[in-house]
């Protein structure tokens, strides 16, 4: 569904990506981990044209889709929950949700995924009328990655859903990213909690100083040593 | 007690016009950081075109409220293409540049554009139409004229209609999310350049009803008269918090008041030393005054909304 060919990104002298090939199949869950500064933002901000790519080839759906403009990203069904949430701090939660449905104009489906939303955080019901900005870190989350789905995305980009947040926020929000999942939403998750991200994918790549050193079923990268030395803390 | 409603009234109604010149800097300096330093241009060529079109339409013949009317869409419709056409091709194309740029282009357009109207209009001092009745109101001591009633309600009216844009609109959240985060706005699928023109367009739309009613008040225009008028309704925005819609049209009602009190009152604190025309002086008092107590204007970034 998405595939990734050769993507390569430079802050000018600095290369943050080089050229990375990876895919990602409809319906799967990719974990891409890696420590920080590796590239992982770099590749999520390319693939979603926040940023120009130097070199290298996106296509999703079989559409090649690294020349478009950033705002058409969307229309073409990617959703991207942003490094640091990216919730718009003086829209409140309500308002910033519908950005997240922006283009579409289905007002009772879009009420209705709203409500769907509510269910999956119910802080984010009881705290609607409230400024994101407001919210704490974890609710913030919550909230980017609602308004992620408020597009009816094909595919969701997570980049590090887990930084900052407690333990307890972390658990609830993977929970409702497995069960957004296991409907079978197509899912890339960034991840420098290497342990949570393949626990929660079928497969995974690692990347280390732009580069993807290591790919495989996610359950044989836990068992990896050289994984399990590098990333698991072993 | 007299001077003090009277400089009230007054500055009522200049600090109304200040506000929606204010506006145009606020709207665009909240989405994309630039102060637009030749918004008093737009406004000032908004006034001129209202005297060529009105004033040669009364000559014509026309009834006068036909004239004025004609008079007012010209201008809104000029100066919108002209704010339109400045974000396009002065400012769009320096986006990414350091934030200096600009803002030197934005003083190399005001000085194209003040110039541009010398000559079309010429050096000399214009008159402009007389497009209302002039009828007199006396209230508790205090004189005000139907223009300056209409000025006030007008202005009130057109910024509400602007809140109610800004905040129960679709393009009026995609402009504050815009405001916010330029680039997870875009993810969600708002056209930046698009939410960007609008500001200017719409400043600029606030800021052609402004240069009628100034033209209204005054009953004459110049060329270089975009200049003060746009310095003092930048020094409103800055008093507002600049970036902050109801900032700016409290910073203007504000500036309009503190000048008139100060012009009315100036002569007595001066012992006859400065006359009212120093008022001008108070503008700038209050513009570093801010800038040295408090840069963030009296709505700091917290409270308010960018947009
Ligand atoms: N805006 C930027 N300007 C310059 N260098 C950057 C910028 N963003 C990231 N980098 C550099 O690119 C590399 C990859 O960063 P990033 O993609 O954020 O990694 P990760 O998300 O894996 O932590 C790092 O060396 C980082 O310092
Ligand atoms: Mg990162």
């Amino acid at each position: 569904m998405l595939e990734v060919t050769g993507l390569h990104v430079a802050y000018g002298g600095i290369q943050a990506v080089r050229s990375i090939t990876f895919h990602v199949n409809e319906g799967e869950m990719v974990a891409l981990i890696g420590a920080n500064g590796a590239g992982k933002t770099s590749t999520l901000k390319a693939i979603s044209r926040v940023i120009d790519a130097v070199g290298g080839d996106v296509h999703f759906c079989g559409e090649k889709i690294s020349k478009i403009a950033p705002h058409h990203i969307i229309r073409k069904g990617i959703a991207l929950v942003p490094e640091g949430r990216g919730v718009f701090p003086r829209l409140t939660v309500a308002e910033n949700l519908a950005m997240g449905a922006f283009l579409r104009h289905d007002k009772a489906e879009i009420a209705l995924d709203q409500e769907k939303i509510y269910g999956y955080f119910p802080r984010l019901k009881e705290r609607a009328a409230q400024l994101a900005g407001t919210l704490s870190g974890g609710e913030q989350q919550m909230l980017a990655i609602g308004r992620a789905l408020m597009s009816r995305p094909k595919m969701l980009l997570l980049d590090e859903p887990s930084m900052g947040l407690a333990p307890i926020m972390v658990q609830k929000i993977f929970e409702v990213i497995r069960i957004v999942a296991a409907e079978g939403m197509t899912t890339l998750l960034i991840e420098q909690n290497a342990k949570l991200a393949l626990e929660s994918s079928q497969r995974g790549y690692v990347m280390e100083s732009g580069e993807i050193t290591l790919t495989g079923e996610s359950a044989s990268l836990l068992n990896d040593p050289k994984v399990r030395a590098a990333y698991l803390g072993e | 007690m007299d001077i003090f409603l009277q400089q009230i009234i007054n500055g009522l109604v200049q600090g109304s016009i200040y506000a929606l010149v204010a506006l145009g800097y606020t709207m665009v300096y909240g989405i994309m950081g630039l102060i637009n330093f030749a918004h008093g241009e737009v406004v000032m060529i908004g006034t001129l075109v209202t005297i060529t079109v009105a004033g040669t339409l009364i000559k014509a013949g026309m009834p006068v409220v036909f004239a004025g009317l004609a008079g007012v869409s010209t201008s809104v419709l000029v100066c919108v293409a002209l704010g339109w056409g400045l974000e396009r091709i002065a400012y769009r194309p320096l986006r990414n540049a350091p934030r200096l740029t600009p803002l030197i282009t934005a003083i190399g357009m005001s000085i194209v554009l003040q110039n541009l109207a010398m000559m079309i209009w010429g050096r000399n001092y214009l008159t402009f139409p007389s497009l209302l009745p002039k009828i007199n109101f006396e209230v508790a001591g205090a004189h005000f004229t139907a223009i300056q009633v209409i000025i006030v309600v007008l202005s009130a009216a057109t910024m509400g209609g602007l809140l109610a844009l800004i905040y129960r609109t679709r393009l009026g959240m995609a402009m504050r999310a815009t405001a916010q985060n330029p680039a997870v706005a875009s993810l969600m699928g708002v056209n930046i350049n698009r939410v960007i023109a609008a500001a200017f367009v719409i400043g600029s739309a606030l800021g052609a009803l402004a240069g009628v009613m100034v033209g209204t008040y005054y009953e004459i225009a110049h060329y270089q008269m975009g200049f003060m008028l746009g310095l003092k309704a930048f020094t409103a925005a800055v008093l507002g918090g600049i970036g902050n819609l109801a900032g700016a049209m409290l910073g203007g009602v504000l500036l309009g008041i503190i000048e008139a009190l100060g012009a009315g009152y100036i002569g007595d604190l001066t012992g006859g030393f400065l006359g009212s025309h120093y008022q001008d002086i108070f503008a700038f008092i209050v513009l570093i005054v801010v800038l040295m107590f408090k840069p963030s204007g009296l709505f700091g970034e917290k409270t308010g909304d960018r947009a």
